[in-house]
């Protein structure tokens, strides 16, 4: 697995969307994909996430796991004091 | 023998009957169920029958003529140990005949045995010594000058008991105790007549033997030929205390027997309602690590890991500590600390641990060793019936017909079960085994698997997906179960799924390497041959898709309608004494003690209520996630108490350097781990002898922990917690571990009905207890699931990235052995290095041969993430193409080489699957040399440590 933190970030998301594609039900599979990384991510690990999406166009992605969080970005999106890792000062 | 707890031994086993029989003995009436012997009944009203080879945890046996009776209206004066029970029968078990036959036994017995009474180790503790009193021995009218045994020699191979021959009254005990209660059949008579002798294996030592040293024979032994070395030394007990064990997830309930606060010997509990009098090599004899000299005893602090030790009190180490989280969350943020609790903590000690993470901290960053083991089992158990644990008791075995074991070595892992488990077989109870190397129940005495699915490590689902295409494709699907009490239509999604061709056994005989038909025959003995139970342990959940695979053994035991009720079940095999614990206490970044999550608003309302503070409502650090946030400068403190993660998580190198990266981690251990090295502060801790609590074990068992000796450094475990929070500014003010039950109890609804009151009255509880279960759940999801209906998932299989190729051509895969404990902290500071004073790497005889390995040398092992030497063991137990190791000794850098790959929903580590290449070497690795180095300057720095000028306590 790479130790580039991103690509660490996409290898666990898209692992995430391998299970839930094969659910039978599209929808109850994408609100999987999302409801999982709201539940078990640290925001500083989201915030990571949805700034390679938005900085790198997701680029490794499943697509099922793009489609899922563009669809529950707002609930993904941590509070901007706890989505990064350094506080300055 | 331990007549120190003064239990009543019935002297052959309970039965258990329906119908009932009364009878009269010593004019007693006595009413007990058909099929119990005579002297069970006796000693069950109250009279005393003499006996030496009878014991109630052995089938009667009748060889030592003492419990002879007289019964009316039959000829002759039967043994009352294999005499069963007849409605109105009258037995006298006193008569002057009886007493003269009695007497005449123990004339053979003591004209071949030492009178050295008063000088030897059972004295006061002897049953030979009680039967020659009660019989009113006053002569031996042979004399004793005959031929006998007294110059036999003494075995002392094994490292805890002796065995002397010379007292030996040949009662067959200990050799029909290593068949029934171990199943190991390590003993034998050797010989006839006079020449009767035990035998360990073919005439040889004990330690040469197939003996697992579980001490079943030493208990057994009514007299001083199976003694404790310890009991020899420090003489017979004085006190006991009933404690449970700190070592695996059976759990085992011990009577600690002491002189003042030393303890002597640790006797398996046979009122224990997990083990029954039942112990392994480890619980039983391998205590001695908690007053090793390598226990720290004093608080130590320095400002660099390359500095030495300084020697403080306990206020300054927790004020310095206290005060270094703080500077780092005012520098780095709230988020920036975090904490790892372990299986060596209590339920209580965890549960303080997780609410200093949040009520003082003010963070989620909290986990716990499950993280590396069983956490798959907590995320696929809940998702498919509602709660994260095993759903049966240990005892359901006994009414079991088919056990499924997948991943697990029950034999080496959870020994006493496997006992257990053993005597079911042995009574007809088939066995299918999915596991790439053949553990040792595949073929023991009057064991063998009907079924070896011996796969390729990192293929599990394909095969449990393919084990649900036999059961719904021939038909084998229990409807009516499945109608009732699941969710049909998740049923049918998943029905439609398993039965596609391409999951046929036939299609993935290629991915697994088990011949379909293997698959076809296990899948119908499975769903057909009655009751059906699966056990599993690390070999399931230690995957890239472990949490798939727990969700497919949930789905296979539903679909077949092995749920509800007794001899059923999904049984995760808990590896450690606690883990079970560190769950149910919300040891978890996502959840709240219960298993509720952080984002439910109505249960962190509870605890906020409770506590006192607002709680974070955002999931906090997985322990590899603090690694990768660590290294990113995000994470730069930790609290971690009695986990070893430098020597037990994967990818050592990666971890070693996040801990390299933080600014402050505190470790709370008894000894200087290799975590430790890395730290900033050292509190030292108590060993379960030295603190009271409760651990939970894979049952569900909560059982009581007590304290036998004070803490060696001053403090138990919980009380340092409370030290460290009151530091920070959040007061903990608990004065004793019952008012932390109190607490939990108050705020966790599958723990209302516990307490310290009721588990000192039932001996032990397994949860759920409340209102609806006062005295606890043997058996889960009898009525229906905790989730209402089972819920079935699709478990496609995806095969792990971590993939074999020209230069890492096979697959490392990683287990346990009976004699050491994990990261072996503990046995490897005990004798128990006798039986494994190194890992070694198993690897097949053609892989062995292709590279010119020769067995017992040095092989270098590499793989993507590092590379550490080992000594070879050449061995079919692993497939050509599979290599296996343990990972108990640090500096055999197992984890070195294993990657970061883990489950796709818990991040549990794929321990079990790591391409390496092996070939033979001449000397250490780069890895090795650089360990050699460091430990050898960080046991400078701790000798070289500056003493406290303070007080300590």
């Amino acid at each position: 697995m790479s130790h580039d933190p991103d690509q660490n970030l996409v290898h666990m998301a898209n692992q995430i969307g391998q299970f839930y594609e094969a659910l039978p039900d599209r929808a109850e599979g994408l609100a999987g994909i999302a409801g999982h990384i709201r539940r078990s991510w640290d925001p500083r690990m989201r915030s990571s996430l949805l700034k390679y999406i938005d900085e790198r166009g997701g680029d490794g992605l499943r697509p099922m796991v793009r489609e899922a969080i563009e669809l529950e970005r707002k609930e993904l999106t941590p509070d901007p004091i706890q989505a990064t890792y350094v506080k300055q000062g | 023998m331990s007549l120190m707890t003064q239990e009543l031994d019935y002297g052959t086993p309970e039965v258990e009957a329906t119908t009932m029989v009364t009878l009269t003995i010593d004019g007693v009436s006595v009413t007990v169920p058909s099929g119990t012997s005579v002297m069970r009944a006796a000693i069950t009203a109250g009279v005393s029958v003499p006996k030496l080879c009878a014991t109630d945890n052995l089938a009667a046996f009748g060889s030592c003529r003492l419990c002879l009776v007289e019964v009316e209206g039959r000829r002759g004066y039967p043994a009352s140990c294999t005499t069963p029970v007849d409605a109105n029968m009258k037995v006298k078990t006193q008569s002057p005949r009886l007493a003269d036959l009695r007497r005449g036994v123990m004339e053979l017995y003591i004209s071949d045995h030492p009178l050295d009474c008063l000088t030897c180790s059972a004295n006061g503790d002897c049953e030979l010594q009680d039967m020659a009193g009660a019989v009113g021995l006053r002569e031996v009218r042979y004399g004793y000058e005959g031929e006998n045994h007294l110059k036999a020699v003494k075995d002392q191979s094994n490292p805890y008991f002796t065995f002397d021959p010379s007292k030996c009254i040949v009662c067959s005990r200990c050799v029909r105790a290593c068949e029934e209660v171990q199943g190991t059949y390590a003993l034998t008579i050797d010989g006839r007549g006079f020449d009767s002798k035990v035998s360990p294996g073919q005439m040889e030592s004990f330690m040469d033997s197939e003996c697992v040293s579980c001490g079943a024979c030493v208990q057994a032994c009514p007299t001083a030929t199976l003694m404790d070395n310890s009991v020899v030394k420090a003489g017979t007990p004085d006190r006991i205390v009933t404690t449970t064990c700190a070592y695996c997830g059976v759990g085992c309930s011990f009577n600690a027997e002491l002189k003042g606060a030393q303890v002597v010997r640790m006797t398996p509990n046979k009122d224990g309602h997990a083990n029954h009098g039942h112990s392994c090599v480890k619980g039983r004899f391998a205590w001695g690590y908690a007053t090793h000299p390598d226990r720290i005893q004093k608080p130590m602090i320095r400002k660099s890991y390359n500095d030495p030790w300084q020697e403080v009190s306990w206020d300054e180490a927790v004020n310095y500590a206290a005060s270094e989280f703080r500077r780092i969350q005012a520098k780095y943020g709230r988020d920036s600390v975090g904490a790892i609790s372990s299986s060596r903590c209590t339920n209580e000690e965890t549960y303080l641990m997780q609410k200093l993470v949040r009520a003082a901290f003010g963070n989620n960053n909290i986990d716990t060793c499950a993280r590396v083991c069983h956490s798959p089992t907590g995320f696929g158990l809940k998702a498919t019936l509602g709660e994260s644990a095993g759903t049966q008791d240990f005892d359901s075995i006994r009414h079991t017909d088919v056990v499924l074991i997948i991943g697990a070595n029950p034999t080496d892992g959870h020994p006493v079960f496997a006992s257990q488990m053993k005597r079911r077989l042995r009574e007809g109870a088939r066995l299918i085994i999915a596991d790439p190397r053949s553990i040792d129940l595949v073929r023991s005495p009057h064991v063998q698997a009907d079924y070896q699915l011996k796969l390729r490590p990192g293929t599990n689902v394909a095969l449990i997906t393919a084990l649900a295409h036999v059961i719904v494709t021939e038909g084998l699907v229990d409807e009516t179960f499945v109608r009732e009490r699941c969710e049909w239509e998740s049923f049918v999604e998943w029905k439609e799924f398993v039965a596609r061709p391409e999951h046929s056994p036939e299609a993935t005989a290629d991915i697994t390497g088990v011949p379909a038909e293997e698959i076809r025959g296990a899948a119908r003995l499975y769903a057909t041959g009655g009751n059906g139970a699966i056990y599993y342990g690390l070999g399931v959940t230690e995957h890239s898709q472990g949490s798939t695979m727990v969700m497919g053994i949930a789905n296979l035991a539903m679909a077949t309608g092995n749920m509800g009720r007794e001899g059923v079940g999904v049984n995760p095999l808990r590896g450690q004494n606690n883990v079970q614990g560190a769950c149910d206490m919300g040891s978890f970044p996502h959840e709240l003690p219960g298993y509720r999550h952080v984002l439910d608003d109505a249960t962190r309302k509870l605890f906020e209520a409770d506590w006192g503070v607002p709680l974070e409502r955002e999931p906090g650090l997985r322990i590899p996630n603090m690694f990768d946030a660590a290294l990113a400068g995000g994470f730069k403190a930790l609290y971690c108490e009695g986990e070893d993660i430098a020597q037990s998580d994967p990818n050592t190198q990666h971890v070693t350097a996040s801990l390299q990266s933080m600014e402050c981690i505190v470790v709370q251990d008894i000894f200087l781990n290799e975590t430790a090295k890395f730290a900033h502060v050292f509190l030292p801790g108590s060993s379960f002898l030295e603190k009271n609590g409760t651990f939970t074990n894979a049952e569900r068992r909560i059982s009581p922990v007590r304290k036998v000796m004070p803490p060696l450094a001053g403090k138990e475990d919980w009380e340092i917690t409370c030290m460290l929070s009151n530091a920070l500014g959040y007061p903990m003010t608990y004065t004793h571990p019952s008012e932390i039950m109190d607490e939990i109890a108050r705020l966790t609804p599958t723990f209302t009905g516990v307490s310290y009151e009721k588990i000192d009255r039932l001996g032990s509880i397994q949860w759920p207890c409340n209102d609806e279960a006062p005295e606890g759940t043997p058996i889960m999801h009898e009525v229906e699931f905790v989730r209402g209906k089972g819920k079935f998932f699709p478990t496609e299989y995806v095969p792990t990235d971590e993939k074999v190729n020209g230069k890492y051509p096979l697959i490392l895969t990683t287990g346990r052995i009976l004699s050491q404990y994990n990261v072996g902290a503990q046995t490897r500071r005990t004798d128990n290095v006798d039986w494994h004073e190194e890992d070694r790497l198993e690897i097949h005889p053609h892989d062995a041969e292709e590279r010119g390995v020769i067995d017992g040398e040095w092989v270098g092992i590499v793989s993507r993430a590092g590379e550490t030497t080992l000594r070879a063991r050449i061995t079919e137990r692993v497939q050509p193409g599979v290599v296996y190791t343990t990972f108990h000794h640090p500096e055999s850098g197992a984890n070195v080489i294993t990657t970061d790959n883990s489950d796709w929903a818990t991040n549990c580590p794929e321990y079990k699957v790591t391409a390496v290449q092996v070939m033979p070497v001449f000397h250490s690795s780069k890895w090795q040399q650089r360990f050699k180095q460091f430990s050898e300057l960080q046991q400078e720095l701790l000798d070289g440590r500056e003493p406290s000028t303070a007080p300590a306590r």
